[in-house]
C-alpha cells in the first residue's frame, strides 16, 4: 500500500517536473531546425520561477474568477496527466477517472480557461476564448470517438487495460487504429495550440488563440498556466505513447527494478515525440482559424471512419 | 501467416477509403491528382499483397499495371493537361467539405451495413474486401457528383474503377485478361475525356462542366 | 397511511391553496402563503416519494377515488418509476417555492400567477401518480392548461400572445396523440386501468403505432425536433420560477409519460424502435444546443439547452429500448439508468439556471444579453449559483452533468453485442453527435456566464444592479450543492435507481454502495470506473497546494493595472466581445448549412465617415420548411371550408344526409 502510494507520488511528481523540460525541448529542437541557437533547454524552469517571484498584476475590472482560475486549471490538468499511465499502468488511483473523465478533465480546464479571458473585458480575451471554444467544440467529439474506438477494440475505458492490451499480439494491424493514431495527433495538435493551428511563439494579437485568452495575466498566474499548457503537452504525448507505443511500460508485479527501465525508456519516447513534433512544426505553415473547422472536421471524420471500420475487422 | 495477411490486406484496402476521403478532402486541383497518384499506388500494393496470398502471379501484372498506368502515366499526363489549361490552383465544389464528408460518412456506413448483412457465410477476406471495395466505388461516385470541374470528375472516375478493381482482386480467380481489358478501357476512356477536354475548353474557354448546362439552356 | 393517500392529501392542500388564491390573490403578502405552502409541500411530496423508493422494496401502493367518470372512479398508484419521478417534480416544486418567497414580491400582477402555480404543481403530481388512462389525460390536460395560463400571465408583453397560442396548439396536438395512443392501448371494449392494459393482447401493428404516438404526444412536450418549435417561446415567456419548472420538471412530467407507455404497460419493444428513438434524440439534441448558441436572450438559451438536454435523455432511453429489444437486460438497465439520472440531473441544474436568470432579470430588467455584462461584481453569490450551473449543465466532472453522460457513454460502449448491424454502427455515430452535443454546450454556457457575468457592464441598468433576496438565493445555492453532491456521490443516486429499472426491466446496475471510495462501476471494475469524489479531492487539493507554494515561495504582491489595449486608449464596453461576436466561429462552421446563416457587411469608401453596418440572417429550418407549410395549408384549406358558412338549410340538410348514408355504407362494409 504505501509502496503504491509512493510509486503513484513519484508519477504525479515525474510529470510536473519533465513537462517544462518537453517544452523547452521542443523549442530548442526547433530554434536548432531553423539554425538558430535556442534557449536553453531548462530555460521553461528559469521562466516558471521567476514568474513566481514577480509581483502579479491584475487588470482593473477583474473580478475573483479571474484570479482563481489559473489554481483550478492547473490542478484539473495536473490530476489529468497524473492518471495517464507514464511509465508503469495500473497505478494506486489509475481507477479514479478512465479515459472519457480524464477528457472531460481537460474540458473543465478549458472551461474556466475560456472563461478567465473573457473576465477582463477586451476584445482579445474574448476573441482567443470564442476560437478556443470553436476548436474545442470539435476536437472533443473527435476524441471521444476515438476512445470509442480503442474502449471498443480493448473492451475498457480504462486507460492501464487499454495499454495492457495493445501490448498484447491479439492487436495485430488495425486500419482503424491507424485511423486513431492520426485523428489523435491531429486532435493533439489542436488542443495545445501547436502549429498548424495555433502558434505557440505568436504575439501577433489576430492570429493568436490560446496566447489571446492569457493576454492579462502576468505573475505567478501566468506560471499556474504556463505550467498547465506545459502538463496539458506532456499529458497528449504520454496519451499516444501508452496508447500506440505502449511497450516498455513496467509490469504490474514486476517489482521495483521495473521501473527504472520503464522511466528510461518513457524518457527516450518523449525525446523522439519532441523531435518529431518540432519537425512537423518547422516543416508547415500556420494555417488561417476558418481552416482549422475543415482540419477538425477531418479529424472528426477519420475518428468516425476509424470506429465504423472496427466492425469489418476480425474479432468485433 | 493468415492473421498477419487478413492484417496487411486489411490496412492496404482501409487506406484506400481513407485516401478516398483524402481525395474528397483536397480542394486544390493538382492536390488532388498527387492524391489520386497515392490512391494508385495503394491500389496496386493492395493488388500484389493478394497476388501473394493467394499465390496467383497474373494478378502480379495486374499491380504492375495499375502502378505503371494509374500510379504514374496517367497522374503525370493530367498534371500536364491541368497545367496547360492553367487551372492547377482551382477546385470548385458544389457542395461543401463538410457535408460531401458526412455523405461519404453515410455511404461507408451505408456498404459495410449492406455487405455484412448479405455475405454472412463468405470467407472473412473476402467479406471486408468487397466492404471496402463498395465503399471506394461510391465515394469515386460522390467525387464526380459533388464536383463541378471536368478534370476532378475524371478522376472520381477514375478512383471509381480502383474500387472495380479492387473488388475484382479480392475474389478468387478472376481472369486476367477481364483486367487487362478493363485497365485499357480506362486508358482509352482517359484519352477521349483528355481530347473533350480541350474541345470544351476551346468552345466555352473554361472546364466547369456547369457551362455545358447553361449551353444547354438547362440551369440559370 | 399508505405513501398513495398522502401524495393525494398533498396535492388536494396545493389544489385548495389554488382555490383560495383566486379569491385572495391580490391580497398583500399572499405570494408568502401560496410559495411557503408550495414549499412545504412538495418537500413532504419529494420526502414521501423518496421514502417509498428507498424502503418499499418495488411493492406499489394504490388509491382509488370516486373521481371522473362515475363508473370508473380514478386510480392513483405509486411504484418505483412515479416515485423517482414525484421526487423530482417534489424537489423542483420546493425550489421553485422558495426562489417564489423572494421573487414573488416583484411580481406586478400576482393574481395571474398565484392560483396557477399551486394548481401546476399539483397537475404534474397527478399525472405522475395517475394509474388509469382517463384521468392520466385529464390531469395532463391541466397540467398543459394551468401552465398555459402561467404564460399568458404577462400576456400584455410582446410576442406572449403568440407563445401562449402556439403552446396551446402544440399541446392540443399533443394531447390528441396520447389520446389516440391510449385508445389503441386500451382496444375497442378496453378497459383504461394500467394493469388491464399492461395485460392486454393487441395486433401486431399496434405498438409500432403506439410508439409513433407517443413520440409525437410526449414528444412534443418535451420538446423532441421537429415538435420544439413552442418551447423557446412558452418557456421564457412565463415569470423565472414558473420557466424552471416548465424546463426542470414539466419536460421530465412529459419523459415520465414516455417511459410508462413504452417501458411499462407495451411490453417488449421491436429492435427498429430503438433507432428511431437514438436518432430523433441525437438531431435533438444537437440542433437544440446549436440554436441555444446563436440565441442572445438569456431564458431563450436556457430553453433551448432544455431541448438538448431532453435530446440527451431521449438518446439514452433509445438506448435502452435497443439492448432491451436484444435480450440484454444489464446493458438496458445501465442505459435506462442513465436516462433517468440524467433527467434528475437535468431538473436540478436547469432550474438553477432559470433561477439565476430570473435574478438577472429582476436585478437590471433585462433578458438580452448583449445589455448585460460584469455582474460577477454586482451579484456575487448569484453569479457563484450560476456558475456551478453553467459547469454542471456542460457535463464537466467533478459535477453531476458529466456523471449521466459518462453513463450514457458506457451503454453506448456496450452496442457491440446487440445483433443487428444496423444498430451496431448507428450508436457510434449517435455517440459522436452526443459527444458534440456536450462540447457545443461547454461552448454554450462558457458564452452565456462569460456575457452575462463576465466583463464590464453593457448598460447602466446592468452596472447599477443589487443582488437578490436572501429567499431566491437560498434556492440557488440549495440547488448548486445539490448539483455537487449527485456530482461527486453518485454511487447513492445509481443505487436508489434500482428499483426502478428493477420494476421497468427486471434488472439493476450493479450495486454501487459497497465499493472502495464511492466509486462507480456500471459492469466491472476491468472496464470502467470513475471516482468523482477522489477526482473532486485531488483538484482541490492540487489547487491548495499551487496556491500554497505559489504564495509562499513566489511572491504574494498584488497590483492593480489597466487592461493592456495595444496601446490604444480604452473604447469603453462596446469594444468587448458580444454576445453575437462570441458565437461567429462556430455559427460558420455550423450555422451557414443549418441556419442559412448570412452575413453581409457594409463597408464605407476609405475616408467616409459613413459607419460600417453588419447584418445577419438567420432562419429556422423547422419552421419555414415543416410548419409554414402546415399552416398556409390550414388557411388555404380554412378558405375553402369557409363557403360552407353559407349554404341554404336545404343543402346542410342534404350534407347531413350523405354523411349519415356514407357512414351507413361502411358499416354494411366492414368485413
Amino acid at each position: 500500500m504505501i509502496a503504491d502510494l509512493l510509486v503513484q507520488g513519484i508519477q504525479m511528481l515525474l510529470v510536473l517536473l519533465l513537462a517544462p523540460l518537453l517544452t523547452g525541448f521542443v523549442r530548442k529542437v526547433k530554434a536548432r531546425l531553423l539554425r538558430r541557437r535556442g534557449p536553453p533547454v531548462l530555460q521553461p524552469y528559469r521562466d516558471l520561477l521567476r514568474l513566481l517571484r514577480k509581483e502579479a498584476v491584475v487588470a482593473d475590472g477583474a473580478s475573483w474568477l479571474f484570479r482563481v482560475a489559473p489554481y483550478l486549471i492547473f490542478a484539473a490538468t495536473w490530476v489529468a496527466a497524473a492518471l495517464v499511465p507514464t511509465f508503469a499502468p495500473g497505478l494506486l488511483f489509475s481507477w479514479t477517472a478512465d479515459l472519457i473523465a480524464i477528457v472531460a478533465l481537460l474540458g473543465s480546464a478549458r472551461f474556466m480557461l475560456a472563461l478567465a479571458g473573457m473576465d477582463v473585458g477586451t476584445s482579445f480575451g474574448g476573441i482567443g476564448s470564442s476560437r478556443e471554444v470553436m476548436i474545442a467544440a470539435l476536437a472533443e467529439p473527435a476524441l471521444l470517438l476515438i476512445v470509442f474506438t480503442l474502449a471498443l477494440l480493448a473492451g475498457s475505458t480504462q486507460l492501464s487495460t487499454v495499454a495492457g492490451f495493445m501490448a498484447s499480439p491479439e492487436v495485430g494491424l488495425r486500419v482503424s487504429l491507424g485511423m486513431a493514431l492520426i485523428a489523435l495527433v491531429m486532435v493533439a495538435i489542436a488542443e495545445n495550440g501547436r502549429v498548424p493551428v495555433d502558434n505557440p511563439a505568436t504575439h501577433l494579437e489576430l492570429t493568436m488563440v490560446h496566447e489571446a485568452m492569457v493576454l492579462e495575466y502576468s505573475g505567478r498566474h501566468l506560471a499556474m498556466i504556463e505550467l498547465a499548457a506545459a502538463l496539458k503537452l506532456l499529458l497528449s504525448v504520454s496519451l499516444v505513447g501508452c496508447v500506440f507505443v505502449p511497450w516498455g511500460l513496467a509490469a504490474p508485479g514486476a517489482g521495483a527494478a521495473a521501473y527504472p527501465q520503464g522511466i528510461a525508456l518513457y524518457l527516450a519516447k518523449l525525446a523522439a515525440a519532441g523531435v518529431l513534433l518540432a519537425l512537423f512544426e518547422t516543416a508547415i505553415a500556420k494555417m488561417r482559424v476558418f481552416r482549422v473547422p475543415d482540419f477538425l472536421g477531418a479529424a472528426l471524420m477519420l475518428a468516425l471512419l476509424g470506429t465504423l471500420l472496427l466492425f469489418v475487422s476480425r474479432s468485433l | 501467416m493468415g492473421g498477419l495477411g487478413f492484417d496487411v490486406a486489411h490496412m492496404l484496402a482501409g487506406g484506400l477509403v481513407m485516401i478516398s476521403f483524402t481525395m474528397l478532402y483536397q480542394d486544390r486541383l493538382s492536390a488532388v491528382i498527387h492524391v489520386y497518384a497515392l490512391h494508385a499506388v495503394v491500389l496496386s500494393l493492395s493488388v500484389a499483397w493478394q497476388a501473394f496470398i493467394q499465390e496467383a502471379p497474373h494478378l502480379y501484372i495486374t499491380a504492375a499495371i495499375s502502378l505503371v498506368f494509374k500510379a504514374i502515366i496517367v497522374p503525370t499526363a493530367l498534371h500536364r493537361i491541368v497545367r496547360r489549361l492553367g487551372i492547377h490552383r482551382e477546385v470548385e465544389t458544389v457542395v461543401g467539405i463538410g457535408p460531401t464528408m458526412l455523405a461519404g460518412m453515410g455511404l461507408v456506413a451505408l456498404s459495410m451495413v449492406l455487405m455484412l448483412r448479405v455475405t454472412p457465410g463468405a470467407d472473412a477476406l473476402a467479406r471486408e474486401d468487397l466492404a471496402f471495395a463498395l465503399s471506394v466505388l461510391l465515394l469515386g461516385l460522390l467525387m464526380m457528383v459533388t464536383r463541378r470541374n471536368a478534370v476532378s470528375q475524371v478522376i472520381g472516375f477514375m478512383s471509381l474503377e480502383n474500387g472495380l478493381v479492387l473488388a475484382a482482386t479480392g475474389a478468387k480467380g478472376m481472369p486476367l485478361v477481364v483486367e487487362i481489358s478493363v485497365a485499357f478501357s480506362i486508358l482509352i476512356a482517359f484519352i477521349v475525356i483528355g481530347v473533350f477536354l480541350f474541345r470544351i475548353r476551346e468552345r466555352f474557354d473554361t472546364v466547369d462542366v456547369g457551362a455545358l448546362d447553361h449551353f444547354r439552356g438547362e440551369r440559370r | 397511511m399508505p405513501a398513495a393517500s398522502f401524495l393525494l392529501a398533498c396535492d388536494a392542500v396545493l389544489l385548495a391553496t389554488a382555490m383560495a388564491a383566486i379569491a385572495f390573490g391580490r391580497v398583500e403578502g399572499a405570494h408568502r402563503a401560496v410559495y411557503g405552502t408550495a414549499l412545504v409541500v412538495s418537500t413532504a411530496i419529494a420526502a414521501v416519494a423518496l421514502g417509498y423508493l428507498l424502503t418499499a422494496g418495488g411493492v406499489p401502493s394504490d388509491t382509488w377515488l370516486p373521481l371522473g367518470l362515475p363508473w370508473l372512479g380514478a386510480d392513483f398508484r405509486v411504484d418505483p418509476l412515479a416515485a423517482f419521478f414525484l421526487v423530482v417534480v417534489g424537489a423542483g416544486g420546493a425550489a421553485a417555492g422558495l426562489y417564489g418567497l423572494g421573487y414573488g414580491s416583484h411580481e406586478s400582477a400576482p393574481h395571474r400567477v398565484l392560483p396557477f402555480f399551486p394548481a401546476f404543481l399539483a397537475g404534474m403530481n397527478l399525472v405522475v401518480l395517475a394509474a388509469d388512462a382517463f384521468t392520466f389525460l385529464l390531469c395532463w390536460e391541466f397540467m398543459s392548461l394551468a401552465s398555459w395560463a402561467l404564460v399568458m400571465a404577462h400576456h400584455r408583453e410582446e410576442g406572449n400572445a403568440r407563445a401562449g397560442y402556439v403552446y396551446l396548439v402544440m399541446a392540443g396536438f399533443g394531447t390528441m396523440a396520447l389520446l389516440l395512443a391510449f385508445g389503441l392501448l386500451a382496444g375497442a371494449g378496453g378497459d383504461y386501468g394500467f394493469d388491464a392494459i399492461r395485460a392486454a393482447q393487441r395486433p401486431a401493428f399496434v405498438p409500432t403505432l403506439v410508439l409513433v404516438l407517443m413520440l409525437l404526444g410526449a414528444g412534443s412536450k418535451a420538446g423532441l425536433v421537429p415538435l420544439h418549435v413552442w418551447l423557446p417561446l412558452a418557456h421564457p415567456a412565463a415569470p423565472s420560477h414558473v420557466s424552471a419548472l416548465m424546463s426542470g420538471v414539466m419536460t421530465k412530467v412529459a419523459i415520465y409519460g414516455f417511459v410508462r407507455v413504452v417501458f411499462d404497460l407495451l411490453g417488449t419493444p421491436a429492435w427498429w424502435s430503438g433507432i428511431v428513438v437514438l436518432v430523433l434524440g441525437a438531431v435533438t439534441a444537437v440542433l437544440g444546443i446549436l440554436h441555444a448558441l446563436m440565441e442572445r436572450d438569456l431564458k431563450r438559451l436556457l430553453a433551448y439547452s432544455t431541448i438538448e438536454n431532453v435530446g440527451v435523455v431521449f438518446i439514452c432511453l433509445g438506448l435502452a429500448l435497443a439492448f432491451q429489444a436484444s435480450g440484454m437486460g444489464a446493458a438496458a438497465a445501465l442505459a435506462l439508468t442513465a436516462a433517468l439520472f440524467h433527467v434528475l440531473n437535468h431538473s436540478l441544474f436547469k432550474s438553477l439556471l432559470f433561477f439565476g436568470a430570473g435574478a438577472v432579470l429582476s436585478a437590471t430588467g433585462h433578458r438580452d444579453m448583449e445589455r448585460l455584462g460584469g455582474l460577477i461584481h454586482r451579484m456575487p453569490q448569484t453569479s457563484v449559483a450560476f456558475l456551478v450551473g453553467c459547469v454542471a449543465i456542460a457535463a464537466l466532472p467533478p459535477f453531476n452533468g458529466f456523471v449521466s453522460e459518462w453513463l450514457a457513454f458506457q451503454a453506448i460502449l456496450q452496442s457491440p453485442q446487440v445483433p443487428q448491424w444496423g444498430l451496431r454502427i448507428i450508436v457510434p455515430a449517435v455517440g459522436g453527435l452526443l459527444a458534440l452535443a456536450a462540447a457545443l454546450a461547454a461552448a454554450c454556457f462558457v458564452r452565456a456566464f462569460g456575457i452575462t457575468f463576465l466583463g464590464r457592464p453593457r448598460s447602466d441598468a446592468a452596472a447599477t444592479a443589487h443582488e437578490v433576496d436572501r429567499w431566491s438565493l437560498a434556492a440557488m445555492l440549495a440547488l448548486a450543492v445539490g448539483c455537487l453532491l449527485a456530482g461527486i456521490l453518485p454511487g447513492l443516486v445509481i443505487d436508489a435507481l434500482a428499483p426502478v429499472t428493477l420494476a421497468l426491466l427486471g434488472e439493476r446496475m450493479p450495486a454501487q454502495a459497497g465499493l472502495d471510495w464511492l466509486s462507480i462501476v456500471p459492469i466491472a471494475a476491468g472496464r470502467s470506473s470513475y471516482n468523482p469524489l477522489l477526482v473532486f479531492v485531488f483538484i482541490v487539493a492540487s489547487a491548495a497546494l499551487a496556491v500554497a507554494v505559489a504564495h509562499r515561495l513566489g511572491s504574494r504582491a498584488l497590483r492593480r493595472g489597466p487592461a493592456w489595449g495595444c496601446g490604444f486608449p480604452d473604447p469603453g464596453p462596446v469594444a468587448q466581445y458580444s454576445a453575437g461576436s462570441f458565437a461567429q466561429p462556430l455559427r460558420r462552421v455550423f450555422g451557414t448549412l443549418l441556419f442559412r446563416a448570412r452575413e453581409r457587411v457594409e463597408m464605407p469608401a476609405p475616408g467616409s465617415v459613413a459607419p460600417a453596418r453588419f447584418t445577419l440572417e438567420m432562419h429556422d429550418l423547422v419552421w419555414d420548411r415543416l410548419y409554414m407549410p402546415i399552416a398556409s395549408g390550414i388557411g388555404f384549406a380554412a378558405d375553402r371550408l369557409n363557403r360552407l358558412q353559407f349554404l341554404t338549410i336545404r343543402r346542410y340538410l342534404s350534407l347531413v344526409f350523405v354523411s349519415l348514408v356514407a357512414l351507413l355504407l361502411v358499416l354494411a362494409l366492414w368485413p
